[in-house]
Parts: C-alpha cells; sequence; structure tokens
C-alpha cells in the first residue's frame, strides 16, 4: 500500500510544465487533486516513473465569467471552489447541483475541476455533466493549443482524446439558451460513493412548450459517457406530457448495453436508467417552463 | 530523488527530506511522531487520515510530503491536549459517546473543526452529510450525529 519511487517534479508555470511533458511523453503522469492517481499509485496499479505535480501553477486555477454569458474554468480549480461558486450557481446550475455528489467532501477539497475530467472514470460525474452541457476543454501542449469538443474528448475507459504531451488547461461551458431547464440524479449505495447509474438531462423549449433540444447523458452505464440519442428524437418537437416522457425512457434502452458488478447487475443498471431518465428529464422540463 | 521541505504543523516548522513518494498520512507518523492521524485503507474511502491542509479537510493518504511544502498542516494533535483540556469538539464526542474504539475518532474530529466553523447551527441532515466521508464501524453513527449537536452547542457558547 506505499507508491513506487518516482522522479517529482513542481513546475510552477505552464511553459515548464508542458516542457516537462514534452521531454517525457508516457513516462510522466500529471499530478492535479490526486485523488485518484494516488490511490491507484497506493495499490501500485500505477506506477509512473515521473510525476510533474502542477499545483504550483497557480494561473491554472479560476472561474471566470465569459461575455457571452458562458463560463470558462480553470483545469487546477478545486471541485469545492466550483460546488460553492455563485456564478457557476447562475449559469451553469446543471454543475451546481452536480458537484456535491462528487465523493465527499475531503475529495472535493483537494479534487479538481479538470482533473476528474481528464481522468475519465466513467463512473465519475463531470465526464457525464460536460458532455450534456457540450462543454469544450481546451488542451495545450509545446506544439499549441487546441480545443476539444467533449463528445470527441471522450473515448472509452480512462480514454481521452489527449496525447500523451497535452494538457487539459481549461473547461469553457457554454451559455443555456432561453426556456432551457437542467437537472442531475444519481442512484449510488451510500452518499459519496460512486454511483450504480447517474444521469444528466439539459431540455430547452419552443415558444409552443414543444421541445427544441434535448441532451440526456448517462454516467456508470457503459465505459465512457453514453448519450442517448433515442430519448432525445423522442421527445423533439413533441409537448412534454409525462406520457412523451415515459415513451422517451422506453426509447433510450436501446441505446445502452450496461455490464453487471459486484455493486449492481446489469438488469437492474438498466432498470435504474430508466427510472433516472424519466426523475431528469422531468425535472428538467419543470425548470425550463419556470 | 529525495527532497527538502519545511512546512508547519500544529504552529511549529519543521524541516526534513523525503523521498518523493513519502505519504503526507506517514511523514505526520512516522517522521513527526504525531500517530494521532491513523492510518486506514489508503485510498481516500475511510477518512481516518483527514488532516487540515491549509485549514480545509484533506486526505493525508491522498496527498505526497513534498506537497505538503509551505503550506500549513493541523491534525488531532492540534486540539486539546490532556484529558483536562480538550477541545470543546472532542469533550462532545466524549460527553455523547462518539466513539468506541476511537480509531476514526481523529478523522471525524479534523473534518467537523472546519465545518462547525463555517456551519455554527447545522441540521441532522448536514451533519450526516458532512460525516459521510468518514467510516466508524463502532457506533453506527447517531452518537457522532448527536456530539456533533452538542459541540455545536459548546462552541457557540461563550469561552471561558
Amino acid at each position: 500500500m506505499k507508491p513506487a519511487a518516482f522522479d517529482y517534479h513542481a513546475p510552477t508555470t505552464l511553459d515548464e510544465a508542458l516542457a516537462l511533458l514534452a521531454a517525457y511523453g508516457d513516462e510522466a503522469k500529471i499530478l492535479a487533486g490526486g485523488q485518484s492517481l494516488i490511490p491507484a499509485m497506493n495499490f501500485r496499479l500505477a506506477q509512473p516513473a515521473i510525476l510533474v505535480d502542477i499545483n504550483p501553477v497557480t494561473t491554472l486555477v479560476g472561474i471566470h465569467a465569459e461575455g457571452d454569458g458562458g463560463l470558462r474554468i480553470g483545469t487546477m480549480t478545486r471541485q469545492r471552489t466550483v460546488e460553492h461558486s455563485d456564478l457557476v450557481a447562475a449559469r451553469a446550475p446543471l454543475l451546481a447541483e452536480t458537484m456535491p455528489h462528487i465523493a465527499h467532501p475531503q475529495i472535493r477539497n483537494r479534487g479538481t475541476f479538470g482533473g476528474s475530467l481528464a481522468h475519465a472514470d466513467p463512473a465519475s460525474e463531470l465526464p457525464a455533466v460536460a458532455v450534456a452541457l457540450g462543454m469544450t476543454l481546451r488542451a495545450q501542449s509545446t506544439r499549441g493549443e487546441r480545443d476539444i469538443d467533449a463528445t470527441d474528448f471522450f473515448q472509452g475507459l480512462f480514454a481521452t482524446a489527449l496525447e500523451p504531451d497535452e494538457m487539459l488547461i481549461e473547461v469553457l461551458i457554454p451559455a443555456l439558451p432561453a426556456r432551457t431547464g437542467t437537472a442531475f440524479a444519481e442512484v449510488a449505495r451510500r452518499h459519496g460513493d460512486y454511483a450504480m447509474a447517474g444521469a444528466a438531462a439539459v431540455v430547452t423549449l419552443a415558444e409552443d412548450g414543444t421541445i427544441a433540444a434535448c441532451k440526456l447523458v448517462y454516467l456508470s452505464i457503459g465505459d465512457a459517457p453514453v448519450e442517448s440519442h433515442s430519448a432525445a428524437s423522442a421527445l423533439l418537437g413533441v409537448i412534454p406530457t409525462d406520457e412523451a416522457i415515459r415513451a422517451a425512457a422506453e426509447a433510450m434502452e436501446q441505446d445502452i448495453d450496461p455490464l453487471g458488478d459486484i455493486h449492481a447487475t446489469a438488469a437492474y443498471r438498466r432498470h435504474l436508467a430508466k427510472v433516472l431518465a424519466r426523475r431528469t428529464l422531468a425535472s428538467a422540463v419543470a425548470r425550463a417552463r419556470n | 530523488m529525495s527532497h527538502e521541505i519545511t512546512l508547519t504543523v500544529n504552529g511549529h516548522a519543521h524541516t526534513r527530506t523525503v523521498e518523493a513518494r513519502l505519504l503526507l498520512s506517514d511523514f505526520l507518523r512516522h517522521e513527526l511522531g504525531l500517530t494521532g492521524t491513523h492510518v486506514g485503507c489508503e485510498h481516500g474511502v475511510c477518512g481516518a487520515c483527514t488532516i487540515l491542509l491549509d485549514g480545509v479537510p484533506v486526505r493525508s493518504c491522498l496527498t505526497f510530503a513534498v506537497q505538503a511544502n509551505g503550506h500549513e498542516i493541523m491534525t488531532v494533535e492540534g486540539l486539546g491536549h490532556d484529558p483536562e483540556n480538550l477541545h470543546p469538539l472532542q469533550q462532545s464526542f466524549w460527553e455523547s459517546h462518539g466513539l468506541q474504539c476511537g480509531f476514526c475518532t481523529p478523522g471525524f474530529l479534523m473534518t467537523l473543526l472546519p465545518f462547525l466553523q463555517e456551519n455554527p447551527d447545522p441540521s441532522e441532515q448536514e451533519i450526516r452529510e458532512a460525516i459521510s466521508g468518514n467510516l466508524c464501524r463502532c457506533t453506527g453513527y447517531q452518537f457522532i450525529v448527536d456530539a456533533v449537536k452538542l459541540a455545536a452547542q459548546k462552541m457557540g457558547e461563550p469561552q471561558p
């Protein structure tokens, strides 16, 4: 239960950090909050030769209001800061609703916003919310900067579009359109445990009360965030009555193929996915109407 | 690869040379002899190793000692020193039977100290959420919740 030896670097600027990643590539791991990496190292599931600790890079911290009503969040912003941000509550209520579900307060004090996204654990909340809100993930390396859509960023179990020399530096969250409601819900055995299933819904109503846009994204249902396009198409252009939402939850089933594990069987996850679809879509619709 | 670090623990500055892989929990226990910080699961689940890093509760088993360089740490030893001078939070755990074996207690105390400072009059639901990251296998949590309520009361009273 002790980590293997490694070389430790603690750069104080982004340029220094990127130079280290360029020099060491695959051999190096970025240490952000460390709340997933250090347990993996304690178990020796991860034995990186080099750790690049970016905690001293203070320019990567901050929550900024963008002119278009959106948000820009620095990768090293602690999860607890996002959770308690009035700006996040006002501009990205889905994110504010989700944050308390991430592990425990002690973990969120240390865990970072960008770290959780870059780790891409399929059971974690932020990747699903990133897809639901259409976030843009900005990566940088010594070769330059590029923007990656959340949908393209998550590529499977702990796998992302990031190259070994790239670092996630900030995340852009677009403004919510008018008449939009959002909701998050998950089912876990105990508060703070990994959820057996969770869902994020974003619903935009047209002026006539029909659904103009809809996203339903799951965590813990596949090896990356799983978006149900069938549920969305079932709802597009219709008035979201209870029956319509129920039908969308039924349509969702063809988009998922959950696996069973010691926490939940595949059949139970499938059941949860349906219940969560109904709950999150119904609350998102109710909030969009207000 | 070794690194020289200087950090403040319970108000005292310490300088040591440590290997990068040394966990903060092991540093506190083995290098400084502060064995009040307990090591349970070493993967962030049990909360027994919770300490304050710059005033906020974190898992000392999920932080490397080298990362604490230049920072301020508070451990359970920074609360009351002996049975006659317990912190009101400790006194409340004693009076409400908020512990049996005591292994988890330091982690609970270090989680709850900033919680009660920020939220002097918490609801039962808030208390239960605040301690959701700390496991106790003895008490069934009810007496811990009682202890927190009592501590909130005691900490709200003017200190003699």
